[in-house]
């Protein structure tokens, strides 16, 4: 019979973090499985970062307009281009090759981190704040905008978090925001005079909407339509800096002036006076602030770690966490940790595709060599790397990863990983790692009934309580 | 340069590669033999697809000044009446409406005005009045209605799409999804899944289904058109994309005519939400509608003789706003297109009343105001077409629609 410690070790490795390598619960275990989870908090180191020498950025951006510029004059005539410097070739070498150096550090990350608590806080706050590669150029900026604007902040103030993603040039460019222009601005006055080819010189409202919607009070939030518009116009001038910049703004975020829609701004039935990005900055701050903000987002924490429908009484305790703490995301993390209702040994998630995949190599004490070892059966169950399909991120409710088809694809994948990794490895003692105390009877008895190692590993990750959390 | 014919699993994955997604269900529905042959499809175009360029409302006199340089000139529209014309994108539905096969309602919504793509999308597929309003899509409990008894359902994808999900546990098929291993694996995960509510039925049917995949893929691999593979630029990519995309229309085609194929498919098309650069006659926009075209050419070519009993409705979660905005795109609105097509219409103009764009006219000032609700053109679509009975149309499937009157006189 298993301790409640024992129990309590399982579920801190396998629900808290991103599922067990060998021996991993054992040493949740010793620790104390809440002392455990608590000491990979980390108020001022933040998240873990997947690559220590990361292209950023705006190195990225500004590589890629390169590119682009020299395509327009290779267009213009200006003669032969050789191969290895056509830049058609080199841009789309890039687009293929930068996400995939990302998403592999990171995967790797995720498979031999020690400290998986820490790593799915990150992916969470990654997700919430989802800038998704579906538009070509965002695809390369994914990574450096968890690496820039996410992962150094996710266990500081969440207001700083939201300022960061909101200017960071991987969202600027996703939400559209990098064009918009107050319709009364000087550079839409210019506009007007001297209109250019694929330049609007007017308002975008897709960022705002986001931020309201997705990033802060929620869809339930109370703001109106003019609250979305007015918060479009209070973020006009936030963009990035293109080539004909200052060489030290090129692809960095960068503040127009001349772009900011002048005047004051209504939003939620405050004013703010018109100023440069100060005026957007204040409106952040409050949103941020917002008794909705804490709802919405402590809502969506007890959904990722604890059941699609979580238990009122663990939002309760988040949302006082964060009101209390103004916000401080070392706080909640904290709450979450100490709340009763989060070690339920009922396991009511069920992992996303990246999580079965990351916990499966965790499980052999593995990890990813190469992109296409992850990238491929990723797209097969419907999480196509780095490209959530909307602003809303992955979902993340059991319904949505359980289509027949899904499971389908799960279960032939396991045993195609099973067939390659399974020679030289002992099936009991790895289930018994993988699992603890959250073994039940029979998976541990068809695990070691099984006909051949391949069948007994792909029947452990198959199982219900390894497919759940 | 190579040339490469498609398996089933490339198709589909080049497919996937569009935005294309696409759910079956509905096999031996419906008891009765005249009503077994309906086919239902509904293509769901995602992220908020622009009405005012998908059929244009050239003879509108507030049309091009709203839409500046992404208005659809008139002389590049496929005319349909004096005030409508088609994409010229669309010239394949264009052909089908010169047939009486296709008609527009270019002024529906859901009931949803939140303008938020998640909420939209949730109150479309589900067919509530108000969002979350049931976990179950408005399909599926259409089917449970009609049928009466089990239905079999499938779903092709990685993920289900709200509108099919419901009491009727969809059965799925994928390709390359076929295990090679272990042949005792799948029973042995049954037995261990026995008290899993949600993995149970979910590899049960699954597993039921790979069987009539791998009969549905000897009978349509040979059938698909060559995919070329190679360089030749945008336009190159654009070209090969509608060949994928009339394949694919072609293969569900064939799905659906085999004995004992899906009655009900949901088909899935992302990439709507064009808020920048959105493009007029040529353009961003353009594209998405050239292979929604070929979608739907494949689609009308593939069922043969069986198009004279299928209906296709292309439906979308809300419009966009009248007017141009500022980054020559189109932000969320409300009211927008949706199409009707298939060999059972009944000839007839728009659906539904157009009720202009006059500034006064505008939903909010901004928007296309609606004049139809989407839940009336689906329930006139289930009742004439697929024979499903009013009083459940009224209760199960939209409850609370007393407002949603439906529309008549379409099939």
């Amino acid at each position: 019979m298993a301790s409640p410690n024992d129990l309590n070790a399982a579920i801190a490795v396998t629900r808290f973090g991103l599922g067990a390598r060998p021996g991993e619960i054992a040493t949740a275990a010793a620790a104390g499985p809440r002392q455990w989870l608590i000491s990979q908090i980390r108020p001022a180191g933040g998240a873990d970062q997947p690559q220590e020498t990361p292209e950023t950025a705006g190195s990225r951006l500004r590589n890629f307009r390169l590119y682009q510029q020299d395509r327009r004059q290779m267009r213009e005539g200006q003669g032969e281009v050789d191969p290895s410097e056509d830049p058609v070739r080199i841009a789309a070498r890039m687009l293929r090759e930068g996400p995939a150096v990302d998403f592999l550090a990171r995967a790797r990350l995720a498979a031999t981190t020690p400290a998986g608590f820490r790593e799915r806080w990150a992916l969470f706050w990654a997700n919430h704040f989802t800038v998704s590669g579906v538009k070509l150029i965002t695809s390369v900026l994914v990574g450096p905008f968890e690496q820039e604007a996410i992962r150094p902040r996710v266990f500081g103030r969440f207001e700083d978090l939201l300022v960061a993603s909101t200017a960071h040039q991987g969202m600027l460019v996703y939400l559209d925001q990098v064009q918009s222009v107050g319709p009364r601005s000087p550079a839409a006055a210019y506009l007007r005079r001297q209109p250019m080819p694929g330049v609007g010189g007017g308002l975008n409202e897709n960022l705002a909407r986001e931020i309201l919607e997705l990033h802060t009070v929620g869809v339930k939030g109370g703001y109106s339509q003019e609250d979305v518009t007015e918060v479009a116009r209070a973020l006009t001038g936030w963009s990035v800096g293109g080539l004909r910049e200052a060489v030290s703004q090129r692809g960095e975020y960068v503040f127009r002036q001349n772009a900011h829609e002048p005047g004051a701004r209504t939003v939620m039935g405050k004013i703010y006076p018109a100023a440069g990005p100060e005026q957007g900055l204040a409106i952040l701050k409050d949103l941020a602030a917002h008794p909705a903000t804490a709802r919405h987002i402590c809502g969506k924490i007890a959904r990722h770690f604890v059941a699609d429908d979580p238990p009122p009484a663990l939002v309760a305790r988040l949302e006082a966490a964060w009101t209390e703490s103004g916000g401080h995301l070392t706080r909640v993390a904290e709450a979450l940790v100490n709340a009763p209702e989060a070690w339920d040994p009922a396991p009511r998630k069920l992992k996303t595709p990246y999580e079965f995949l990351i916990s499966s190599w965790r499980a052999i004490g593995g990890q990813p060599g190469a992109i296409e070892h992850i990238s491929p059966p990723l797209l097969g169950m419907g999480q196509r790397v780095f490209s959530a399909p909307s602003p809303k991120g992955w979902s993340d409710e059991a319904i949505t990863w359980a289509a027949p088809d899904a499971i389908i694809k799960r279960m032939a994948w396991a045993e195609g990983f099973s067939a390659v990794v399974a020679a030289d490895l002992d099936p009991s003692p790895i289930a018994a790692g993988a699992l603890g105390a959250r073994l039940g009877e029979p998976v541990r008895k068809a695990v070691a009934r099984a006909e051949s190692r391949q069948e007994a590993l792909s029947i452990l990750l198959m199982s219900p309580e390894f497919q759940r959390r | 340069m190579t040339r490469i014919v498609p398996t089933r699993r490339s198709l589909l994955a080049a497919a996937g590669g569009l935005g294309l997604g696409v759910a079956f269900m509905g096999r031996a529905a419906f008891a009765d033999d005249a009503v077994g042959r309906k086919k239902l499809i509904t293509v769901l175009a995602r992220g908020g697809m622009d009405g005012l360029s998908v059929s244009p409302p050239v003879g509108d006199v507030d049309y091009a000044g709203l839409r500046g340089r992404i208005a659809i000139p008139a002389e590049a529209a496929l005319k349909l009446d004096g005030t409508f014309g088609l994409h010229p994108a669309l010239a394949g539905i264009h052909a089908l409406a010169q047939k009486g096969q296709a008609r527009i309602a270019p002024a529906i919504a859901s009931p949803d005005r939140a303008r938020s793509h998640f909420e939209a999308q949730d109150v479309l597929e589900s067919g509530a009045s108000v969002v979350y309003g049931t976990a179950s899509g408005f399909l599926n409990r259409a089917l449970t209605a009609a049928g009466g008894r089990k239905v079999e359902a499938l779903s092709v994808g990685a993920t289900a799409p709200l509108i099919l999900r419901g009491p009727t546990q969809a059965a799925s098929w994928s390709p390359g999804a076929a295990s090679e291993g272990s042949p005792r694996l799948p029973g042995i995960l049954m037995d261990l899944y026995a008290g899993d509510p949600l993995l149970a039925p979910a590899l049960a049917s699954g597993l039921q289904t790979e069987a009539m995949a791998a009969t549905a893929q000897g009978d349509t691999a040979g059938g698909m058109a060559p995919v070329m593979a190679g360089s030749g630029g945008v336009a190159g990519f654009v070209r090969q994309g509608q060949r994928v995309a009339l394949s694919l229309g072609k293969t569900v085609a064939g799905f659906m005519t085999q004995p004992g194929g899906p009655q009900i498919v949901a088909i899935s098309v992302d990439g709507w939400d064009t808020h920048a650069n959105q493009g007029a006659a040529e353009g961003q926009l353009a594209t998405r509608l050239l292979y929604l075209d070929a979608l739907l050419t494949g689609l009308n070519e593939g069922l043969g003789a069986a198009w004279s009993d299928t209906v296709v409705v292309v439906a979308t979660e809300f419009g966009r706003t009248a007017r141009i905005n500022g980054t020559s795109g189109t932000d969320h609105g409300t009211g927008s297109t949706a199409i009707v097509l298939g060999g059972a219409l009944k000839p007839g103009g728009i659906i539904g009343d157009w009720p202009t764009l006059r500034s006064e006219a505008l939903f909010e000032g901004r928007d296309t105001r609606p004049s139809l609700d989407m839940r009336g053109l689906f329930k006139g679509v289930l009742a004439d077409h697929m024979g499903v009975d009013r009083a459940a149309l009224e209760t199960v499937v939209f409850p609370d629609s007393a407002e949603a009157r439906p529309v008549t006189g379409v099939v």
